[in-house]
């Protein structure tokens, strides 16, 4: 569904705009002032004139984007004159420098949450709830079958499922931006203190999340390794891009495992060819969902990312919330 | 249950043979006969029976919850699989649970709740389960739910599959007996054997089972178990005078007993299938006592050079008892390739040059001896000329011209071993079948693939220029091409018949197939046997596709 003519937000073919602001949030194209969430690459791109982001992102979107751009680092909570328009940038939980933004003109507020997660995360700070009139959520994992665990729990599945396989090298497969951080801080939060070892993809990660003094385990490159040095017995992390390419020839008879929250459901374990799947995820479970559209307080429900129509649909008939999915938006 | 619900999750989790065999035999070791023996019937795939239909235990979840039908139907869409959506969704409407590390399985909630999950599983599948099934109504939504409290997602993801008699482990027998030869230091052929007889999930079975060799009492009717060819991959070593070379029929394995004044015959599935061949075991009757043969159950007509193609025995194997009309339109034989026991003597370790010999003039004195039709239906796999390696591909190649598969080639030195073992045993098969034919239709996969469209409909164009679906088949691309197809067909959808999308005729597949038959049934008046995608022919536009006429030219003529 569009959104109705004269809000404080439209949908143009670059993404969702603030005419009041003259900004695009998380725009998929080239536009004079971007508005940016966070820095995974669907909703970071490159060739804006002017990036609106939070400081903590600054390192890693500077090496997505270009050293160059023209990035404009704010703090969470804090409120921005930008055009006719009051912005604020409110922390979303989802990664390091991740936000929900919040705009306000012409006395109506709306909420972008961008992607957002309510489980606590030692890589990140915590989902800050903001209320507005509008709110426009993500539905990544928009079915009630997703729930997640704490990632402490799923960080003892993964120490135990390492531990028991002291021959052979531990392959853990996970995002790169994020995702990765993340488990390296549950590990290291519950007590992991063992060098682990990195793909290139997520070593360049790195720098950023110790700038931030996120509390980390030693990490080097697996390219950083001596020739025949052994790899049993090692905790390997590498982006889902890795598996089964030729870098993971190098590793004789590996157990593999998949980190995501799509790893709820066997079927899709199964069908990536994983041996153990982990459910850990960055995007907000389903009571999650549902506790930040109450905590919201909007009176207006828009939905995008994964299942907008069921989450939509469960909004209006279940919760009596006026709700709709929201047209013209990508996949998470 | 709980024990029984983390081997599954372990046996789910592991990709190796031997961490299977490892999670199996540490769970055996440390179990009573009582939950042994359930979960080795559980385990090898005899626990089909539905207590409670998926769709009722829905109603139980979903009862008293705010979630509409319409959203447990997205969600199922999603799973793929009844029982583990149910088992999410459960979860999922409990209260909280406060998260705090531990527990068996890691779905520990710290302080758990007094849960029937400590229960034995024996209790469980001969109490528990049964006597919630037996009840109906609130009283069984109630029985239910008070099987379901406190249990983990996989916990529930197994009783739900006990409930409704769905629940596959991924582990073939062999594993599990490897398993407990393991444990009880018994030979797996021996536990094997003593397995066909039958097994009821008692103690007292469990404990028969693994009990030391020599305590075993004969039965009458229990067979051997079969030894399995591997396929051959380079010539065999030696000279080919030492080596038995035999058609590669396309029926069904058999063992045809003669013991105790009865007759036994049993398929490779360890299926007993007397009622199905009235007239084998009316033909069992003229073998001396104290006899086991080894071969193929086959139709073969009268006065037919060659046995039918496979689909006429599918028809006879539809039946446990066939009529008349069925049993003279599609005759039955038995084509022995080796003699297991004789004289009452278990004759496997000799080599197969003896065995050979000795099956050779049994049956040909019991045909001279008992030249009645019955006899006749007893034939000697021929042992085809092979002296030299050059001979075996020119052997090959007409075994479609002999409605064979393939070859043979069994070590004349050999003994009779049991199971899959390589080296003595090889089987040589023809090239298969292929045709080139346009994807015409496309249905989601269910289970693991419900979410993706991986079930295919093909077509080959007729006389008229128009495609005709000819085979479907399901298997042979990757994860990759699955996943390119799977959104291409649906950017290339033209219609919609529930969950089927027919698509454009574009893209063309290479099929490759092991056998083709007339069938007035089939659309297109042919029947393919195992199809499978052998490639994605990229490269093919849909007008060169394969033709109908193609695929009879090839019904005649045989592949090559
Ligand atoms: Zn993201
Ligand atoms: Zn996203």
């Amino acid at each position: 569904m569009a959104l109705p003519a004269g809000s404080l937000l439209e949908l143009t073919p670059q993404g969702l705009y603030c005419p009041a602001a003259g900004a695009w949030i998380d725009p998929q194209q080239p536009v004079p002032r971007a508005l940016i969430t966070h820095a995974h690459a669907d909703h970071a791109r490159p060739g804006c004139g002017e990036y609106w982001a939070i400081g903590a992102s600054e390192t890693i979107l500077r090496q997505r984007l270009g050293a160059t751009i023209n990035l404009i680092p704010v703090d969470y909570g804090a409120l921005h004159r930008i055009g006719d328009a009051r912005v604020s940038f409110h922390s979303a939980g989802h990664v390091l420098g991740s936000a929900q933004i919040r705009l306000e003109a012409g006395g109506e507020s709306w909420l972008v949450s961008g992607d957002y997660k309510r489980c606590a995360d030692p890589s990140c700070t915590p989902f800050a709830p903001v209320t507005a009139d509008v709110f426009i959520t993500e539905a990544t994992f928009g079915l009630p079958i997703y729930r997640w665990q704490s990632g402490a729990t799923v960080a003892g599945e993964i120490l135990s499922w390492w531990q028991a396989a002291p021959e052979r090298p531990s392959l853990l497969f996970a995002y790169a931006f994020g995702k990765a951080q993340r488990l390296l801080a549950e590990l290291a939060a519950i007590g992991v203190a063992e060098e682990v070892l990195l793909h290139g993809a997520v070593e360049a990660l790195m720098p950023a999340y110790r700038e931030a003094g996120v509390v980390l385990p030693p990490t080097r490159a697996v390219s950083a390794l001596a020739k025949g040095e052994s790899l049993a017995g090692r905790l390997v992390i590498a982006p889902p891009s890795a598996h089964r390419s030729v870098w993971m020839k190098r590793f004789k008879q590996p157990q593999t495992a998949f980190v995501s929250g799509w790893m709820a459901v066997r079927g899709a374990r199964r069908r990536r060819g994983y041996e153990r799947g982990f459910v850990l995820s960055d995007h907000a479970d389903w009571p999650g969902l549902i506790r930040s559209v109450k905590q919201s307080g909007a009176r207006q429900v828009y939905v995008t990312h994964g299942n907008s129509d069921g989450l939509a649909r469960y909004l209006r008939e279940v919760e009596g919330l006026s709700a709709a999915p929201l047209a013209g938006q990508g996949g998470p | 249950m709980r024990r029984f619900a983390a081997l599954y999750s372990a046996l789910d989790a592991s990709s190796g043979t031997t961490a299977k065999v490892g999670a199996l035999a540490a769970y055996f070791d440390d179990t009573d006969a009582a939950d042994a023996a359930w979960a080795l019937h559980v385990l090898l795939g005899k626990q089909g029976k539905r207590l409670i239909t998926g769709r009722r235990l829905r109603e139980i979840c979903l009862a008293d919850s705010s979630l509409p039908e319409w959203l447990f139907d997205d969600c199922y869409a999603q799973v793929g699989d009844s029982a583990e959506t149910i088992a999410l969704l459960w979860r999922q409407l409990q209260p909280e649970a406060p998260a705090a590390p531990g527990g068996r399985d890691g779905h520990g909630n710290g302080e758990r709740q007094e849960t029937l999950a400590a229960e034995p599983l024996h209790r469980w599948l001969e109490e528990l389960l049964p006597a919630a099934a037996a009840l109906e109504g609130e009283a069984q939504a109630e029985a239910v739910r008070e099987l379901w409290l406190g249990l983990s997602a996989n916990e529930l993801l197994v009783a739900n599959k006990l409930l409704t008699g769905g629940l596959r482990v991924g582990v073939g027998p062999g594993l599990v007996l490897r398993a407990l030869a393991q444990l009880s230091g018994l030979e797996t052929a021996l536990l094997q054997h003593r397995l066909m007889g039958g097994f009821s999930p008692s103690p007292q079975a469990y404990r028969h089972l693994l009990a030391p060799a020599n305590q075993t009492e004969a039965v009458p009717s229990r067979p051997y178990p079969f030894f399995l060819a591997s396929p051959l991959e380079d010539l065999p070593p030696g000279a080919a005078e030492d080596w038995l070379a035999e058609w590669k029929f396309d029926g069904i394995r058999g063992q045809l007993i003669r013991r105790a004044g009865q007759a036994f015959l049993w398929s490779r599935g360890e299926e007993l299938i007397n009622g199905a061949f009235p007239e084998l075991i009316a033909a069992a009757a003229c073998l001396p006592e104290g006899t086991v043969l080894d071969g193929e159950v086959l139709v073969w007509p009268q006065g037919s050079d060659r046995p039918a193609p496979f689909g006429q025995l599918q028809r006879r194997l539809g039946r446990k008892a066939p009529g008349r009309a069925l049993l003279a339109a599609c005759p039955a034989a038995f084509v022995a390739y080796d003699l297991l026991e004789w004289q009452g003597d278990d004759w496997r370790q000799r080599p197969l040059r003896q065995r050979r010999a000795a099956l050779e003039s049994l049956i040909s004195e019991l045909q001279q001896a008992t030249p009645t039709p019955a006899a006749g239906l007893l034939r000697l796999s021929p042992r085809l000329p092979l002296t030299a390696w050059d001979q075996l591909e020119p052997l090959r190649q007409q075994a479609a011209a002999a409605a064979a598969e393939g070859l043979m080639l069994k070590d004349l030195d050999s003994p009779y071993r049991a199971g899959r073992r390589r080296g003595a045993w090889w089987k040589h098969k023809r090239d298969p079948y292929t045709l080139d034919a346009v994807l015409l239709y496309a249905q989601a996969g269910s289970g693991r693939r419900a979410n993706l469209f991986t079930d295919y409909s093909f077509g080959l164009w007729d006389g008229d220029g128009r495609l005709v679906t000819f085979a479907k088949a399901y298997s042979g691309l990757d994860d990759g091409e699955i996943t390119a197809l799977d959104r291409w067909i649906r950017q290339h959808t033209t219609e919609r018949f529930g969950p089927v999308r027919a698509v454009e005729p574009l893209q063309v597949f290479e099929l490759a197939f092991e056998g083709l038959q007339q069938s007035p049934r089939h659309k297109s008046g042919l029947a393919v046997r195992f199809p499978r995608i052998r490639r994605w022919r990229h490269d093919k536009p849909a007008q060169e596709a394969d033709t109908l006429a193609t695929a009879l030219a090839l019904l005649e003529r045989g592949p090559c």
